[in-house]
C-alpha cells in the first residue's frame, strides 16, 4: 500500500476513533459541560492534560529547536515542565476545592469584585487566542505536509471534528478524546525516536542514548556532536554562554515559562474535573509523567537528528572535493522535503554537491573560500523537518510516517479543543450567566455554553486561516500575560488571606500594562511591523531581558504592587477570609460564598 | 471552634513549611544545577557533556515529577493526621 493511502487510512481511523467518543461522552448538564461531571479519574486527567497541554510546538518543533540551539533550548525543556510543580503545590488543589468552574470566577469571588472577574476574563482569552491560532495552523500544516491536502481545507477539516466533540461533549467530550489522543501522539514520538536512538547509539531508550557512544565514531554522542557542528563553523551544542546577561535571560526565561504554565487557564480547569482535593495532587504528577515521556525523549531526538543531517550531507572530510554528498544521490527522504519547500539547497558553487556551513562565522568563512565553497548552500532547513523527517531518515516503514502524521494533528486538535473550552466556559459563565443575565436556567446556560464554543470555534477558525500579527508570539504575549497578570493573583488569592479587591486588581493591570508594553516596546505596538521603538537585539533590551523572558519580570512588579495597595487599604470582608480558610483544607463545602 | 481553628493553622502552617522545602529543591535542580552552576560543575562529566547540561534537559524533570509525588504523597498523609481529608 502506498504511504498516501496508509496516511488516509491512520489518520481517518484516529478521527473517527475521535468522533465515536463524541457520541458516547455526550455533555447533559452544565457540570458535564464544563468539568466532566467531576468524575475523571486522576490517572486520565493527567493523560488529557499532558495531550492538552503538549501543543503542535511541543510536537513539532521543540526537538528541531533543541536540534539547532542545544543547551540554550534547554530553558523549553525546564519552563515547560517546572510549571506543573507550582502548579500542583500553589494552584491545583485549592482551586478544586474552590469548586467552580471557571479561573475567572475564582477572581471574581475572591476578590469579591465584578471588575477583578473581567480583567481576568479579559487576560484569559487574549492568552487563549493568541495559543489557539498557532494550534489551527498547525491543522492545516500537518495536513498539507502528509496528506498533500491544501493548508486552509486541512484547517477546516480538523475545525469540523474539534466541532463535533467540543460542541457535543464540552469537557467531558474533550477530555475522553484528549485520552485517546495522547495515546496516538506519544506512540507517534517515541516510536521513531526510538529506533533513531539504536541505530545511532545501540540503546533503545534515547534518554539514555543522548549520553552514551555514538556506534560510528565511538566517541560519546554529544561530544561526536560539538565535533562535527563546530568542525563547520556552528555553535557548539552544549556550550553554555559566558556572558552574565545572557545567563540571567535565560533563568528568566525559564522562570517565565514555568510561571506562565501553572497561570494558563486551559491547563488550571483540567484540574477541575478530578473528584477530589487529593486527586487533583495526585494528578499533576500524573500529568507531568505523561509530558516527560516526550519531554526527557525530545532531547535524544534534537541532537541524533542534528547528527544525522550533519553526517548525511557532509560524508567525508571537510574540504576534500568529494567530502560533500553529491545532490543527485541525495535520498529520499531530502528529496521528498524538498518538495514541500522545508528543505532549500542551492548550489552556489556549482559543483553538484551540498555545502553546509556556517557561513556567518567569518573564520570559518575564509576557510571555506580556500576549498571553493561560496556560501551555506541548504538555504533553508525548518526545524519541524527534525520530528517530521525522523521516521523516512531512520528508514522505518510507512506506518510510522502515517503514525507521525496523526501524532501532529492528535497534538494540534486536543490543544486547541482545551483552550476553546478555556475561552468558551469564560464567555457563556464569567459573561453570560454572571453579567448579562444572572438568572439563566440550568438549560439556558447549557446551551450558551454550547453555542459560544461554536462561535469560538468558528472565530479560531477564521483567525487560523488568515493569521494576525500577534499570532507568532504565543510564547510573549500568551505566557507573558499568563505569568504577569493570572499566576501571581491566583497564588495571593490563596496565600494571602489580606489580600483585598484593590491590591489584586493594581496588580494585575501593572503586570500585565508593564510586560505587554515591554514586549510591544521591541515587537511594534500590537505587533504591528515597523513600530517597534527599539530594535529586538540583546544590546537593546534592559539588562539583556528579551520580551519573551520578561513575563517574570512582569509577575514580580505584580505581587510587589498586590502587597502594597492591599497592605494601604482595607481587609477583605469576613466572609471572604473564611472562604480563604476553606479552599486551604481538603474538608468541608467548597465556596462558601456564592454571588 | 477555636480549637479546631488551631489545628487549622497548624495544618496550613505545615503545608507551606512543605511547599517551601520542595521550591527550594525545585529552584536548586533547575536554575541551580541546570543553569547557574553550570561552569562550577564542568569536573563532573557525563556521556559527553557534564552534569549541569543532564540536569537542564534531563535530570531537572525527573526531580520535578519526583517532588509532585513526594509532596501528594505527604500531604495525603498530613490530610489524616489533621483530620482534614475528605
Amino acid at each position: 500500500m502506498d504511504l498516501r493511502t496508509l496516511t488516509y487510512i491512520v489518520v481517518g481511523a484516529s478521527f473517527a476513533l475521535y468522533i465515536g467518543i463524541a457520541i458516547w461522552a455526550r455533555a447533559g448538564s452544565t457540570s458535564e459541560f464544563y468539568a466532566a461531571g467531576r468524575g475523571v479519574h486522576p490517572v486520565t486527567n493527567g493523560m488529557a492534560t499532558a495531550a492538552d497541554w503538549m501543543s503542535a510546538a511541543s510536537f513539532i518543533s521543540m526537538a528541531g529547536i533543541i536540534a539547532f540551539n542545544g543547551y540554550g533550548a534547554s530553558l523549553y525543556l525546564m519552563g515547560w515542565t517546572g510549571g506543573y510543580v507550582l502548579l500542583a503545590m500553589l494552584l491545583a488543589p485549592y482551586l478544586r476545592k474552590f469548586g467552580k468552574y471557571t479561573v475567572p470566577e475564582f477572581i471574581g469571588d475572591r476578590f469579591y469584585s465584578q471588575t477583578a472577574r473581567i480583567v481576568a476574563v479579559i487576560c484569559l482569552i487574549v492568552a487563549s487566542i493568541t495559543y489557539v491560532i498557532g494550534q489551527m495552523k498547525g491543522v492545516g500544516v500537518a495536513f498539507s505536509r502528509f496528506l498533500e491536502v491544501d493548508a486552509s481545507t486541512g484547517l477546516l477539516i480538523g475545525t469540523g471534528i474539534v466541532f463535533i466533540y467540543a460542541v457535543l461533549g464540552g469537557m467531558k467530550g474533550i477530555t475522553y478524546t484528549q485520552v485517546a489522543q495522547y495515546c496516538v501522539l506519544i506512540l507517534a514520538y517515541t516510536v521513531p525516536a526510538i529506533f533513531i536512538s539504536l541505530a545511532l547509539t545501540g540503546n533503545a531508550l534515547p534518554q539514555i542514548g543522548l549520553f552514551s557512544d555514538h556506534v560510528g565514531s565511538g566517541q560519546p554522542l554529544l561530544a561526536t556532536l560539538d565535533q562535527v557542528v563546530t568542525d563547520l563553523g556552528f555553535n557548539e551544542y552544549t556550550a553554555q554562554s559566558g556572558d552574565p546577561l545572557s545567563v540571567l535571560n535565560m533563568t528568566l526565561f525559564t522562570l517565565s515559562l514555568m510561571i506562565g504554565t501553572a497561570g494558563l487557564p486551559h491547563v488550571i480547569i483540567r484540574f477541575f474535573t478530578v473528584p477530589k482535593v487529593a486527586d487533583a495532587r495526585w494528578s499533576a504528577g500524573w500529568a507531568l509523567v505523561f509530558i516527560a515521556l516526550l519531554y526527557t525523549t525530545a532531547p535524544g531526538v534534537g541532537a541524533m537528528a542534528r547528527l544525522n543531517l550533519m553526517n548525511t550531507i557532509q560524508t567525508g572530510e571537510i574540504g576534500a572535493p568529494d567530502g560533500n554528498l553529491a545532490y543527485d544521490e541525495r535520498p529520499r527522504w531530502f528529496k521528498s522535503w524538498e518538495t514541500t519547500g522545508l528543505l532549500k539547497f542551492e548550489d552556489k558553487n556549482g559543483d553538484g554537491r551540498i555545502q553546509y556551513y556556517n557561513d556567518k562565522n567569518e573564520a570559518f568563512n575564509a576557510k571555506a573560500a580556500e576549498f571553493g565553497w561560496k556560501g551555506n548552500e541548504m538555504v533553508k532547513v525548518d526545524r519541524d523537518i527534525m520530528v517530521l523527517a525522523n521516521p523516512e531518515i531512520a528508514n522505518l516503514p510507512n506506518w510510522v510516517i502515517a503514525l507521525v502524521a496523526a501524532g501532529g494533528l492528535a497534538a494540534a486538535l486536543s490543544t486547541a479543543a482545551g483552550l476553546l473550552m478555556a475561552i468558551s466556559s469564560a464567555v457563556s459563565h464569567d459573561l453570560i450567566k454572571s453579567i448579562y443575565n444572572p438568572n439563566i436556567s440550568e438549560k439556558g446556560e447549557l446551551l450558551a455554553a454550547r453555542l459560544s464554543m461554536a462561535v469560538a470555534i468558528m472565530i479560531a477558525a477564521y483567525l487560523g486561516l488568515n493569521p494576525p500579527g500577534f499570532a507568532a508570539q504565543v510564547v510573549a504575549l500568551a505566557f507573558g500575560i499568563a505569568a504577569a497578570s493570572l499566576f501571581p493573583v491566583l497564588m495571593l488569592g490563596i496565600f494571602s488571606k489580606r489580600m483585598n479587591s484593590k491590591g489584586a486588581i493594581a496588580g494585575m493591570l501593572s503586570g500585565l500594562i508593564i510586560t505587554v508594553v515591554y514586549i510591544f516596546i521591541y515587537k511594534g505596538w500590537f505587533f504591528i511591523p515597523g513600530t517597534n521603538m527599539l530594535p529586538n537585539n540583546a544590546s537593546n533590551w534592559l539588562l539583556g531581558i528579551s520580551p519573551e523572558a520578561f513575563g517574570a519580570v512582569g509577575a514580580i512588579i505584580n505581587f510587589a504592587v498586590a502587597y502594597f495597595v492591599s497592605n494601604a487599604s482595607e481587609a477583605p470582608p469576613q466572609e471572604i477570609q473564611e472562604l480563604v480558610e476553606s479552599i486551604r483544607v481538603p474538608s468541608g463545602a467548597g465556596a462558601a460564598v456564592d454571588h | 471552634m477555636s480549637s479546631e481553628s488551631d489545628s487549622g493553622q497548624a495544618y496550613w502552617k505545615a503545608n507551606v513549611s512543605l511547599i517551601r522545602n520542595c521550591l527550594i529543591v525545585w529552584a536548586f535542580v533547575s536554575f541551580g544545577l541546570g543553569i547557574l552552576f553550570r561552569p562550577l560543575l564542568t569536573s563532573i562529566k557525563i556521556g559527553g557533556s557534564d552534569l549541569g547540561f543532564w540536569f537542564a534537559q534531563q535530570g531537572s524533570i525527573y526531580v520535578f515529577l519526583v517532588l509532585i509525588f513526594f509532596y501528594a504523597w505527604r500531604m495525603n498523609a498530613m490530610d489524616k493526621k489533621y483530620g482534614v481529608e475528605e
